[in-house]
């Protein structure tokens, strides 16, 4: 599938955004929210803006964003739908968390019962934009059971790395930030691996055969496509990488998005102090190009049934 | 009842419907022209025309993008960079005009055959060659010596009639219909509507064509033959029907001339020729035990046996030599097996397949008729075996032999005109040949003295001097070439450019895109076009006028550009003096009428030839006091010319009052009647005149009737050809005309009163080393190089690619998507490859005409058809290596002058380095002005009907 | 609305392709083109039409395959359009209701006032029905040329989709597949249609129908040749003696 920037950044910065405003709202639940307003303030707005700017991001893969609005209103069958729907109800618990936040102390009825809907709210929504792809046959390597909890298990480990970003940057003393971190960048790297095995080995029903109907006259192979150019379909449904390729950028977004980010948290929750502070950056940094990277992957490794009738065969790289 | 949204189901489609007749390909289907504001809407078939029945391929639906194509000439040319450069300005028709005017009548009053007027793939002929004859140039021929005359001749020099659209297979009735190299060609939709009929009703469909796609996709059987061999195959069949006797014996004795006798007296003047008696051609009566005129209504001929003639000497039914010939040890299965690539099994299995279809269940009709001898049949029997043959068979140097062997084929088979079996469409059969004869050079200011196109029936018709030399710029009819009944257009520029013959002065071409698609050795035609002669410092060919609709490569090479309109902006006349869209049940013609009017300054070319003819004051085309005959220019001329007394351009409503058919006098109001009908007319064949239409009295008599023939004289197949047996006997240095003795071997071996197969004369080729064949293939949704300015079309086919079997890549280390270069004896191209499965071992090929030149057909610079796509023409050499006495023959067929395209032999290799382009590459050619190419197109916006209420 | 319709009509109106008489011509390709050009969902616009890369909108497409290999191999040519399935997701992913079903007839639309241009819908499509407009920001889909099927302004007999009424083979028919009475019904029985891709369970209403056993020696399970084989002539006289007795009267 082609990776569209668009989309790419929508998925990582909102699902970083979410992430963080679900720690958040747990951390309010426990009642372990510093009342530092400017803290609140960077939170809250890390938090939205990143979410903002992912879904403002998606509305520029659209082709009329003036319409956008309707989108809200198929929730009854579409997962695309119920996305937006989240997406937008999840502000308002988010609105009134961060008011009772920063407003107040954060520790208060409101801030931790608007703070435990927000975090719902956050997964919902992380789960809704989950479903759009899981729920794709058209793309198996999107519909498994891998994609939904990794979705989550990735935003949840992008909002941890923010998190810890956040008590580092501001020297709040946010209990086990890093050690939350770790674990969930160890979870998170546990579920990529396990989907990149799985789609690698998958045995799939869709073949040139299936799609054309002709198995019983032999393997079935393209001659001829029908336009010389590209069309629509095969630049948005037709993108290629190559084993070789992909190899190493998945190597890139493991270092990057994971290995490397892990041992700077660790580092972090070791030395502290502005030690800390520059290693969560570095972290965080490192993390979103690596998970750009994985993102980026998921599309372009992502095939779809309709290039069995250009040449294809699902699975099959070379 | 449902909740539906509501969507615009009755939206009005069109303003007005226009009726007319396509132009994208030889089938002349019948379109409905949708329009809105005067604007194109929609395109369709014409639901009650007889040859599309309502049903429109790619092209033809294609139509509003090739008409409005941004390639389309607006103004009249006149060059002012050197020739090549594509560098012109706009003009006036009055200049235009003026300027052809005067080169045209200089050379009318000095020497008239130093014009050179040569039509490409318009269906003009009728009127194109009349206008040749006005003028007074012999020097005129449409395309067809380079498209595909061998089956033209070879058809109507053996059987009366042809494949190519002047016949069809008996679709209603055929069970085993056989396909020869036929890919998308000629008579397109009706084959493809009659291929979906014979499959759903069971017969059984066998195409031979090295390539394996689209009807021999879908055939029942497939035969990938080696392309050049199809005579083989062809005469193998023949031989194992011959052993074993499944031959139609009444047929051949009956229909053809298989039982005329046949002198054998070697040396003499005569040998070879029929026996005559009183001029008529004898046959040995079985019953009377004596020779008796051929003629004669009581004759029972042998087919076998010897016979005295009265003079002592010797003579054999026709039949026997027929028989020795197919009998030939070189055609046996076992012997063509290897050649072919076709196994003697399957050779054997066909034949019987052939057999069965043909003997074990004869067609009926239960329509009795009476023949020309008065014998009346009370049913119609036949057999159903139908064949077609084109383009395959046709483009190779033994094309005309391997024709005639199909012919012989079916002739065995009793499979001509009878029912199940192929089937002339009107106003064919006619004598075989027919009776024109090609005109020799005319004096200044006069004009021929006939047509400039015929059929030679001895060396008496050839167009030569007295010393055997040619007397055509193209050396059609001369000994080089002498059946040449489509002229040679490929030889014309290069003849020119040598002054051999003669140079000509002006070169006068409409819509062939010679110094591309249309030229082998392209590389060196388009530098003769443009050079110049050192020691006057003019162009070696002084003048070029060209016409075209659209800014194809050959306009860059044109001193005068006179630009044409598109088929929906003009008159046409389809008519059966020339190419007509005539059934076998059926007579017919058609026109085409403007459905919008043009927005530039174009004018249709037909309009311009008659406004030039009247300029010029070629007979015919003025009056006796000078003014113009035809001031409505082609629509006056399409009703008020008369060939022949009664006899015009158009057969139907014909009279004052518009009710006679075929023959009548001029019907002012007949454009009205056609437009009304949807733009056709038909005349039904009467039921008992249907078949056996050579020899059946109800048909020659209605062909009388309708113009189509002179005399209803029966028209007997000739299967042993006694035109050629003339030739090879003036080789052997008998009769009048001398045979310069450097072509006496040539024309020995090649007039050959029967068929034989000969190995294509590329073969020579193979020995250096050249061992595959390079062919072509029409794609269906493009034709000839008008395909590119379509913004549809070349969505479909932007490039092309070579096509390579997969084992014969495996072979050379190709891998799919390669580069690989592709040599020839002659030259070497750098192309991309792609491998399939469905392939002749040996054979390599591409779509026709894909490639294009840069700059040319208003495409963008780095437009996929300039960039990847590709020619084989490159490859092609137009003249044949040089032999001992230094003597280059055209690289052509020796009997016709077809142009053998896929004599073609190359070999291949992985290219070296990298490459991203097609080579060669020639440099781009300027744009005249022309139209701004569209980023973005919209077509059909404002048509998008309003939501409803 | 972009669940599937609860109420449903009887007729499923679709296509039956046969993929034994397509000789992959593209007529139906271009007339659809054509046809829609200045249609329901008018223009189908072309991007760089006359440049390097042209692209533009189809509603259906002319692919050609090859199965097996050797001498059983086959060459089949292959139109692909929408298919307008019963179960189709690209109707239930659409945020905003633009793609829907009709209920009345089982054809599947898109409604481009609504379509923001999310491509979802073209997504969830396994056959790559919905091509979408670049220049126009929405999807475009096969209509089944529903601005034809009903329209009065058409006599009886032109009340076929342009794809079908232009095929010269008469590789395409239109009916409904909801009757199995019908002639598309009965064709599919008849000629063992089936469905693209079952797998997907999207349900399709448009059939193939499969390419006929080839009859020549090389299929197998095909009766390749009812002809018997050929017997060489013998008798008095040989081979000419023989023709010579095949001549009646």
């Amino acid at each position: 599938m082609h990776p569209a920037l668009s989309v790419i950044v929508f998925t990582t910065l909102s699902g970083a955004g979410y992430g963080l405003l679900g720690w958040l709202g747990v951390y309010a639940a426990a009642g372990l929210l510093p009342p530092d307003r400017p803290f609140a303030i960077a939170a809250m707005l890390l938090a939205l803006g990143a979410v903002t700017a992912g879904l403002l991001s998606s509305t520029l893969h659209l082709g009329h964003p003036e319409r956008a609005w309707r989108a809200l209103s198929q929730w009854r069958s579409s997962w695309l739908s119920r996305e937006g729907v989240a997406s937008l109800v999840t502000y308002l618990p988010a609105l009134a968390f961060g008011a009772a936040w920063i407003l107040d102390d954060g520790t208060g009825a409101p801030a931790r019962i608007s703070g435990v809907l927000a975090t719902l709210c956050a997964v919902l929504t992380v789960v809704c934009t989950a479903y759009i792809y899981r729920s794709l046959k058209p793309v198996p390597r999107w519909c498994n059971a891998w994609v939904v909890p990794n979705y989550l298990a990735l935003a949840a480990m992008t909002g941890a790395l923010l998190l810890a970003l956040l008590a580092d940057g501001f020297a709040q003393p946010l209990p086990a930030t890093h050690v939350l971190a770790a674990a969930a960048i160890v979870i998170a790297l546990m579920g990529k691996l396990g989907y990149w095995r799985f789609i690698d080995s998958a045995r799939l029903a869709s073949t040139p055969e299936s799609a054309t109907g002709l198995g019983g006259l032999g393997a079935v192979r393209l001659f001829e496509a029908p336009h010389t150019s590209d069309n629509y379909l095969m630049k948005e449904m037709g993108f290629r990488i190559a084993r070789k390729h992909a190899r190493k950028l998945r190597i890139l977004a493991v270092v990057l998005g994971f290995v490397l980010p892990f041992v700077l948290i660790a580092t972090a929750g070791i030395a502290g102090g502005v030690i800390a502070a520059a290693a969560s950056l570095l972290a965080v940094a490192s993390a979103l190009i690596g998970i750009l990277t994985e993102r980026w992957l998921f599309f372009a490794e992502a095939q779809h049934t309709v290039t069995l009738y250009y040449g294809r065969r699902l699975g099959m790289e070379n | 009842m449902f909740d539906d949204p509501p969507v615009a189901t009755d939206a009005p489609v069109a303003d007005e419907v226009k009726h007319t007749t396509c132009y994208m390909c030889a089938c002349r289907c019948g379109i409905a022209v949708h329009l809105r504001d005067g604007q194109v809407r929609y395109i369709e078939g014409n639901r009650s025309h007889p040859v599309n029945r309502g049903v429109l391929c790619a092209k033809g639906s294609a139509g509003i993008m090739q008409h409005y194509s941004p390639a389309r000439l607006r103004k009249p040319l006149r060059r002012v960079g050197p020739r090549g450069s594509g560098e012109f300005r706009e003009i006036s028709w009055d200049e235009a005009l003026d300027t052809a005017t005067q080169w045209l009548g200089a050379l009318r009053a000095s020497d008239p055959k130093k014009l050179a007027f040569f039509t490409g793939r318009d269906q003009s002929q009728a009127l194109t060659g009349w206008w040749a004859t006005q003028f007074g140039t012999l020097n005129y021929a449409a395309h067809g010596g380079f498209c595909s005359v061998n089956m033209a001749a070879g058809g109507l020099y053996t059987v009366g009639g042809s494949f190519w659209e002047f016949g069809e297979p008996d679709w209603d009735h055929t069970r085993y219909f056989m396909l020869f190299g036929v890919a998308e060609d000629h008579d397109s939709n009706p084959i493809k509507i009659g291929l979906g009929a014979l499959k759903r009703r069971g017969a059984k469909v066998v195409s031979v064509n090295p390539i394996r796609t689209g009807y021999s996709a879908i055939a029942d059987e497939w035969i990938g033959i080696r392309p050049g061999t199809d005579g083989l195959f062809v005469l193998s069949l023949a031989q194992e029907l011959l052993r074993a006797g499944k031959i139609d014996a009444d047929f051949l004795a009956r229909y053809t001339n298989a039982g005329w006798l046949v002198i054998q007296d070697e040396g003499a003047p005569d040998d070879g020729l029929f026996a005559r008696r009183d001029g008529a051609p004898l046959v040995y009566d079985r019953k009377r035990g004596t020779p008796v005129s051929a003629l004669d209504p009581e004759a029972a001929p042998a087919l076998t046996g010897d016979c005295t003639l009265p003079d002592g000497r010797r003579a054999v039914p026709a039949f026997s030599l027929i028989a020795a010939r197919c009998l030939d040890p070189a055609y046996a299965p076992e012997a063509v097996a290897a050649q072919t690539g076709i196994a003697a099994a399957m050779i054997r299995r066909i034949a019987a397949e052939l057999a069965h279809a043909a003997f074990d269940s004869p067609v009926v009709i239960e329509e009795p008729w009476t023949d020309w001898t008065g014998r009346r049949h009370d049913r119609m029997v036949g057999r159903a075996v139908s064949m077609h043959a084109m383009r395959g068979i046709s483009a190779h140097s033994n094309g005309f032999h391997t024709c005639r062997a199909l012919h012989l084929l079916q002739a065995l088979l009793g499979a001509i005109d009878t029912p199940g079996a192929f089937r002339y469409e009107p106003p064919y059969p006619k004598p075989v040949p027919p009776a024109i004869k090609p005109a020799g050079p005319a004096a200044a200011n006069a004009p021929l003295k006939g047509p400039p196109l015929g059929f030679p029936q001895g060396p008496q018709d050839l167009l030569v001097d007295a010393a055997g030399e040619p007397l055509r710029i193209d050396k059609a009819f001369s000994w080089e070439a002498p059946l040449a009944a489509h002229g040679m257009l490929h030889t014309v520029i290069a003849n020119a450019h040598r002054g051999d013959p003669y140079p000509i002065d002006t070169l006068f071409l409409y819509m062939a895109n010679m110094s591309w698609n249309s030229a082998m050795n392209t590389a060196e035609t388009m530098r003769m076009l443009a050079d110049r002669d050192p020691q006057t410092g003019g162009y070696r060919i002084p003048h070029i006028i060209y016409s075209d609709a659209y800014y194809s490569e050959m306009v860059a090479y044109a001193d005068l550009v006179l630009p044409d309109t598109t088929y929906l902006e003009r008159h046409d006349c389809i008519s059966l003096l020339d190419r007509p869209i005539s059934s076998a049940d059926h007579a017919a013609d058609a026109i085409r009428q403007p459905v919008v009017m043009p927005d530039r300054d174009v004018r249709p070319f037909q309009d311009v030839l008659i406004d030039l003819g009247a300029r010029l004051r070629l007979p015919g085309f003025v009056n006796d006091d000078g003014t113009p005959k035809y001031p409505g220019l082609f629509p006056d001329y399409m009703v008020n010319h008369e060939r022949k007394p009664g006899v015009g351009m158009l057969a139907g409503w014909r009279g004052a009052d518009g009710t006679e058919s075929g023959v009548g006098a001029v019907n002012p109001a007949q454009l009205n009647r056609y437009i009304e009908n949807g733009c056709f007319w038909q005349s039904e064949v009467p039921r008992a005149a249907r078949y056996f239409k050579p020899w059946n009295a109800a048909y020659l008599d209605w062909a009388v009737r309708m113009g189509f023939l002179d005399k209803a004289e029966p028209i007997i197949l000739q299967l042993y050809s006694e035109t050629l047996q003339s030739f090879r006997l003036a080789a052997r240095g008998h009769g009048a005309v001398p045979v310069p003795q450097r072509h006496r071997a040539r024309v020995e071996t090649f007039f050959d009163p029967l068929p034989f197969w000969y190995a294509p004369f590329g073969e020579t080729d193979a020995a250096g080393g050249f061992e595959l064949h390079a062919i072509t293939q029409r794609p269906m949704a493009m034709y000839h190089s008008w395909g590119s300015q379509n913004a549809w079309l070349r969505q479909i086919h932007g490039e092309n690619r070579l096509y390579i079997g997969r084992s014969t890549a495996a072979r050379h280390g190709i891998a799919d998507g390669d580069w690989v270069t592709v040599t020839s004896a002659h030259g070497a191209i750098t192309v991309q490859a792609k491998l399939m499965d469905g392939v002749n071992a040996d054979t390599v090929w591409t779509w026709n005409a894909i490639g294009k030149r840069t700059g040319a057909w208003n495409l963008a610079e780095d437009a996929g058809e300039s960039r990847r796509g590709f020619l084989l023409n490159h490859l092609i050499r137009d003249l044949l290596p040089p032999r001992e006495d230094g003597h280059r023959y055209a690289n052509a067929d020796p009997v016709t002058g077809q142009a053998a395209w896929y004599d073609l032999r190359v070999r291949i290799e992985k290219a070296a380095g990298r490459h991203r382009h097609s080579e060669p590459a020639f440099a781009a050619v300027a744009s005249p002005p022309l139209p701004q190419r569209p980023a973005v197109l919209r077509y059909g916006a404002a048509f998008r009907p309003g939501k409803p209420s | 609305m972009t669940s599937l319709p609860q109420q449903r009509g009887d007729k499923r109106l679709g296509l039956v392709i046969d993929l034994d008489v397509c000789v992959g011509c593209h007529a139906c390709a271009v007339n659809c083109k054509e046809w829609n050009a200045g249609g329901v969902a008018a223009p189908l616009t072309d991007l760089d039409p006359y440049g390097k890369d042209p692209h533009g909108v189809w509603f259906n497409r002319v692919h050609t395959f090859e199965a097996g290999t050797g001498a059983s191999g086959r060459t089949v040519h292959f139109p692909r359009s929408c298919l307008h399935c019963e179960e189709p997701a690209c109707v239930t992913v659409c945020p905003t209701g633009a793609s829907y079903k009709r209920a009345e007839d089982g054809i599947v639309l898109v409604n481009e006032d609504l379509c923001i241009g999310c491509k979802l819908c073209s997504w969830a499509c396994p056959y790559g029905a919905r091509e979408y407009d670049d220049d126009a920001g929405v999807m475009k889909k096969c209509t089944l040329c529903i601005d034809r099927i009903y329209n009065e302004n058409l006599r009886a007999e032109e009340r076929v989709p342009a794809c079908v009424a232009t095929c010269p083979t008469s590789a395409r028919s239109f009916g409904d597949l909801g009757d199995p009475q019908s002639a598309v019904s009965t064709l599919v029985r008849e000629r063992g249609g089936y469905d693209l891709m079952p797998e997907m369970e999207y349900r399709p209403t448009n059939k193939y129908l499969p390419p006929r056993p080839r009859r020549d020696a090389a299929d197998a399970g095909a009766a390749a040749s009812a002809a018997p084989p050929l017997e060489p002539v013998s008798g008095a006289g040989g081979l000419l003696g023989f023709i010579d007795r095949l001549l009646s009267d």
